[in-house]
């Protein structure tokens, strides 16, 4: 019997995930601790509120993009294809044009927040009701209409960039690019809610995403409420990447990048097994890749843009990989 | 029991299904034949509720089958379709554990295991079942997802083209599977065919549709008539007796 093994080491899933965790905990705590040159106190706090904002990102982008590749049966989406990312810069840039560029960076977290996150989950929720009449042709047709908007949304963001003063160009230039630098207390707080909402919630129906891997009429037919699933899925997604967004920008590729190193390394396709997997992974790379890039290179330049990089090449080598079998 | 009360279905402007009536027994074979396009499939997904009659109405059991809440159903019904697929990398009995789904809801049990363990070698499988399905040809992956839908162990099986990708041998032993779970299990069956041949066999009823319209519907020796064969297919069709079985020679 040709019994081909896809993992070469032969280790149940669950060691897996708590060889991953051990490696998540070293990360960090090898982050909060390399080369401490000013005070420990400081540095501790300092750090640590980089680290939070980075572990609560890894954690929200890579459920995100998991459950969306899960309920769109294609395993080269992110949601950021569903204009996620040109909404979030276009209300920046509209803000920063209404109140002026200083308006703009004094403006309250929690509005500022208020206002990404209900233009962002209710663009969703509009998609969603227009267009998704509970079947998988309809998820397709949802996608597509997301990335005309997208595109829609992004020319938009031009015309808006280019109305501005110089000064306030500099400032949204800035809020384009995801930068991990300290998260204001109230959107961490916001981000435990959530994170402890999707925890409870993926709990209980994390079996029935393992029904839909199945298609929808096999899910239909084991009994899943396809529709109301997908319904609740899409809008959790939209907070999901909504929340990271406002946390730190867009970011998105990062979940095309952990959400496949999961499926290559859980040994699972559980998703009891992989939403943790991926979640840690997500975690695991920008604690990594941060220390990198700040203490061993020294490199000047931000994470996100070298994991956009490195995200975009791995989508390049998938879509390849993809079109050769 | 399964009712279609002036049942009718369309897509747009196309008329798939076109009042039709239809009681099914509880328990026995039956088989839909027709020509392509002539609505079997769509029959089939009423019955399951994968859409949703235009007109009319679909009861199962004497209640409508919209009003049927997801997981009961699931334990009353179970169809498989024509094409499978899947994504993710899934092995042979895990995929067939997911049809214990509506019992154990992510938590099989020891006896959700079992049945699972009958199933796979009520199909033959034992020999592939740690392979990945994405491993299998057509015909053992078809076997599989047969298994799945028995391991959901319901009163109505629905079976679209279940013969698809199978080879005599393993089309003539998952009819006689079917057969015995008709009569040793009392179980309802109900399975499109192409191959008529097939469906005289082992069926107790055979209905006909022709472009959405019902029009045979009764018991093997009744529908195998040159006549009514015949009209069905718009083209000549000879029923001839081999071994007391009418068989009908449509090669020419």
């Amino acid at each position: 019997m040709t019994k081909q093994a896809v993992p070469k080491l032969k280790l149940s899933p669950f060691t897996r995930l708590a060889l991953l965790a051990v490696a998540v905990i070293l990360a960090c705590t090898l982050f909060l601790t390399w080369n401490v040159k000013a005070s420990w106190a400081f540095t501790l706090e300092f750090r640590g509120q980089k680290l939070i904002s980075m572990v609560l990102v890894g954690i929200f982008i890579a459920i995100a993009t998991l459950l969306f590749q899960t309920i769109s049966q294609n395993k080269i989406l992110t949601p950021s294809i569903m204009g996620f990312d040109a909404l979030y810069m276009l209300i920046q840039s509209v803000l920063i044009v209404l109140i002026g560029a200083s308006g703009y960076s004094i403006l309250n977290e929690y509005t500022k927040w208020a206002i990404e996150i209900t233009i962002m989950t209710s663009m969703m929720l509009l998609l969603s009701k227009f267009l998704f009449r509970g079947s998988a042709q309809s998820i397709q047709l949802l996608i597509l209409s997301g990335v005309v908007l997208g595109i829609c949304l992004s020319s938009i963001n031009g015309l808006v960039f280019r109305m501005m003063d110089p000064s306030q160009s500099v400032v949204a230039q800035d809020a384009f690019f995801a930068s991990f630098s300290s998260p204001s207390i109230a959107l961490v707080q916001l981000s435990y809610l959530l994170l402890a909402a999707t925890f409870v919630y993926l709990f209980r129906y994390h079996h029935q995403l393992d029904v839909l891997l199945l298609g929808e009429q096999t899910a239909h037919s084991l009994g899943i409420n396809y529709a109301r699933l997908t319904q609740h899925l899409l809008i959790l997604i939209a907070i999901l990447v909504g929340m990271s967004t406002a946390l730190v920008g867009p970011i998105t590729f990062l979940g095309l990048l952990v959400v496949h190193l999961a499926y290559q390394l859980a040994g699972s396709y559980k998703h009891k097994i992989l939403l943790p997997f991926a979640a840690l992974l997500g975690v695991l790379v920008l604690v990594l890749g941060e220390f990198i890039l700040q203490h061993l290179v020294s490199f000047n330049t931000r994470l996100s843009i070298v994991i956009e990089c490195v995200g975009g090449l791995v989508f390049l080598a998938l879509v390849i990989k993809q079109a050769k079998s | 029991m399964i009712e279609f009360k002036n049942v009718a279905l369309s897509y747009g402007q196309k008329q798939v299904l076109k009042d039709i009536n239809l009681t099914l027994a509880d328990t026995g074979l039956t088989s839909i034949i027709g020509p392509n396009g002539s609505g079997k499939s769509s029959c089939l997904s009423l019955m399951s509720r994968l859409q949703k009659a235009s007109a009319g109405e679909v009861l199962l059991d004497n209640s409508p089958i919209q009003q049927i809440p997801a997981n009961q159903l699931a334990k009353k019904l179970s169809i498989l379709r024509q094409d499978n697929h899947t994504n993710a990398r899934i092995q042979v009995k895990d995929l067939i554990t997911f049809g214990r789904y509506p019992y154990h809801q992510g938590r099989p049990s020891a006896e959700d295991l079992k049945i699972v363990e009958q199933c796979i070698e009520y199909v033959d499988l034992q020999a592939v079942q740690d392979r990945f399905i994405d491993q299998l040809s057509g015909g053992q992956r078809q076997r599989v997802f047969i298994a799945m839908v028995l391991a959901q162990d319901t009163q109505t099986i629905l079976l679209d083209e279940p013969l698809n990708n199978l080879d005599i041998k393993h089309s003539v032993s998952i009819m006689k599977q079917l057969r015995q779970a008709c009569d040793e299990l009392n179980k309802q069956v109900v399975v499109v065919l192409h191959d008529i041949n097939f469906a005289a066999h082992y069926s107790d009823t055979i209905i006909a549709l022709k472009n959405g319209e019902l029009v045979a519907n009764g018991s093997p020796t009744d529908i195998m008539q040159d006549s009514v064969l015949s009209h069905i297919y718009d083209m000549p069709i000879t029923v001839t007796n081999i071994q007391g079985k009418p068989t009908c020679l449509f090669y020419s």
